[in-house]
């Protein structure tokens, strides 16, 4: 099967991004929890606005599993607007007139930063399932790299969703002393059962597809896209909730007026995932997405400390500010208060809020006005107090 | 809500009683009016807890640290002597577990305000004596079925909660519907009768 025009635009992408690029030679190893390191590597990362003379705007972004450091600019692949420019821009409550901004691709993904697409340079090949397995805390390692190389000690904050939100914890806990505040949205301190079981289906999917080749398919010049999609449609559904897709396709007919009798899209909602998914396939790494979603899966703040969540936090000076969802099943708001309570505990400075929404997990992402007006209130009042 | 914020007159004395820049937690935050008093005023690292959204979402895009959360169950996730003041403010009569609240509050506050409104007041007293009726007051202005305030109490029973529970009562402010300090000019046997609510500090565990 001919790769397509995208799908090959996806493969120069992951070799060299239209983003910046940080190198890390032989001499910066990154030493990974699997207990290995990954030298030479590099990072693909987009800025916006300017870093003040004493340092002391600098946002980062992280991003969340299929996203990718063009949070506020063009995505070369799809054309498409940068993903949370409802937050970030000139005026917006992550002012680009105001902060210097950073997003980066996390380690392992596939839109520039090393990962499972990349070629190794040993083999002159793509790494496949030679790329070491990383973790939440690897990618916030990656990142403090980035942050040194771009000559930053302290970030003003640290700002993600879902497994983005995962990495602004890490950050909290991992590097206090350089975050000053934090926003962790629609996220928790560590993966559940049942989103575990998600990812798995999604990876069961992608290693069922003829086309994986044990995640070799670029040997054969083939895209394992049909397993791809299925595991986008999958955790898809997990983004969304029930009332939402209710409220948008209820059991409305695609194209027809009558039901096929058939396994075409009869309904909207089919045709709608079939899309979600062929466009997924894209603009996104099979091989990469099992390590994306492995990375998240391992993700246990209490188990990496004792068993007790408030001990990755204690002593933290940094200011938190969670948001949480009312219709997101996939990261709960019960989860956020876990880490309010551990945050309590602590006797850390915290805000917490849960937005109403039946939008569900997605609603992050979205045009959500008591969103925007909490993120905005937050990060005034810290940019207050750090001077900025 | 627990009460309307036009009609706040402890909130002057409550700010009174804190220390410059100490490290506060209000507990029934509402919308942050005491919190930014007291930061304005008083420069305190504050927090706060709040059980409407609305009045979290409000505070958070003010700028304030407030959770979304409530007495009854977020209080034994603070550690032991964490605060230097805990402040519930015409909050007790809301709470479910009331003397359970007490002490935690106790627990996490080197001290603690608690502001009640008085249900002895002469006016209550009037409306249920005279008209039979349940008291609705411009201080308390809900009906009987539809109010958050489930443990009414009067200045006297406040009083009598905090000796059950050991609090070492460092002062006592008794105020009239004008804000007026009651103790300064009336015996104290009447307190209870004028007083529209009652400021308590108490000085919590060390």
């Amino acid at each position: 099967m001919a790769q397509s025009k995208a799908t090959q635009r996806a493969h120069s992408e992951a070799q060299s991004p239209s983003s910046n690029i940080a190198h890390f030679g032989e001499d910066a190893p990154l030493h990974l929890d699997a207990g290995v390191s990954l030298s030479p590597f590099q990072i693909a990362y987009e800025t916006y606005g300017e870093l003040n003379a004493d340092k002391s705007n600098a946002v980062l972004i992280c991003h969340a599993l299929t996203g990718d450091q063009y949070c506020a600019s063009v995505q070369p692949i799809t054309k498409k607007p940068g993903w949370w420019e409802t937050l970030i821009g000139p005026g917006k409550p992550i002012d680009t007139e105001r902060y210097f901004i950073i997003c980066s691709n996390v380690l392992g993904g596939c839109l520039g930063t090393t990962g499972p697409a990349s070629i190794n340079e040993k083999t002159g090949k793509p790494y496949g399932l030679d790329f070491p397995i990383v973790t939440i805390a690897d990618m916030v390692r990656a990142q403090s790299m980035l942050v040194d190389h771009l000559q930053i000690d302290t970030l003003f904050a640290v700002i993600g969703g879902s497994m983005g939100g995962m990495q602004v914890l890490q950050w909290a806990a991992s590097y206090p002393e350089r975050v000053f505040a934090a926003i962790p949205m629609a996220t928790g301190a560590r993966h559940t059962s049942q989103n575990i079981a998600f990812h798995e289906v999604g990876r069961q999917a992608i290693m069922a597809d003829p086309n994986w080749h044990q995640g070799k398919y670029s040997d054969e010049g083939v895209v394992p896209s049909k397993g791809l999609a299925v595991a986008r449609m999958t955790a898809h559904v997990t983004y969304l909730s029930e009332p939402a897709l209710q409220r948008k396709f209820g059991r409305q007919l695609q194209d027809r007026d009558n039901l096929s009798f058939g396994f075409d899209a009869d309904f909207q909602i089919e045709s709608y995932l079939r899309h979600q998914g062929s466009s997924f396939v894209d603009r996104f790494d099979a091989n990469s997405y099992l390590y994306m979603t492995r990375a998240m899966d391992y993700f246990d703040m209490a188990e990496d400390n004792d068993g007790k969540l408030a001990n990755a936090f204690s002593g933290t000076n940094t200011r938190f500010c969670l948001v949480s969802f009312s219709s997101d099943w996939l990261f709960t708001t019960a989860e956020s208060r876990e880490i309010v309570h551990a945050l309590n505990a602590t006797g850390a400075s915290v805000s917490f809020v849960e937005i109403e929404s039946d939008k569900g997990h997605d609603a992050f992402l979205l045009d959500e006005p008591e969103m925007i007006a909490t993120v905005s209130g937050f990060l005034n009042s810290a940019a207050d107090a750090r001077g900025i | 809500m627990t009460h309307e914020n036009n009609d706040r007159i402890d909130l002057a004395m409550i700010t009174n009683l804190v220390t410059p820049e100490a490290k506060v937690l209000d507990i029934g935050c509402n919308d942050g009016t005491l919190l930014k008093m007291l930061e304005s005023q008083k420069s305190v690292d504050g927090r706060g807890i709040e059980i409407s959204q609305k009045g979290v979402n409000n505070c958070v895009a003010l700028g304030l640290s407030v959770i979304q959360g409530d007495a009854d169950h977020d209080l034994v996730y603070y550690p032991d002597n964490s605060f230097d003041f805990v402040i519930l403010s015409q909050t007790i009569q809301a709470t479910r577990n009331t003397k359970t609240v007490l002490e935690e509050l106790l627990r996490i506050g080197k001290h603690c305000i608690v502001s009640a409104p008085n249900f002895g007041h002469w006016r209550m007293r009037a409306q249920l004596l005279i008209q039979g009726r349940m008291p609705v007051t411009k201080s308390l202005p809900y009906s009987w079925y539809d109010t958050p305030n489930i443990h009414f109490c009067t200045f006297e029973d406040l009083k009598d909660l905090c000796h059950e529970v050991n609090a070492d009562i460092q002062s006592i402010n008794v105020l009239s519907d004008t804000g007026r300090d009651i103790t300064k000019i009336a015996p104290k046997p009447l307190w209870n009768l004028l007083a529209q609510q009652s400021v308590f500090l108490l000085k919590g565990s060390d």
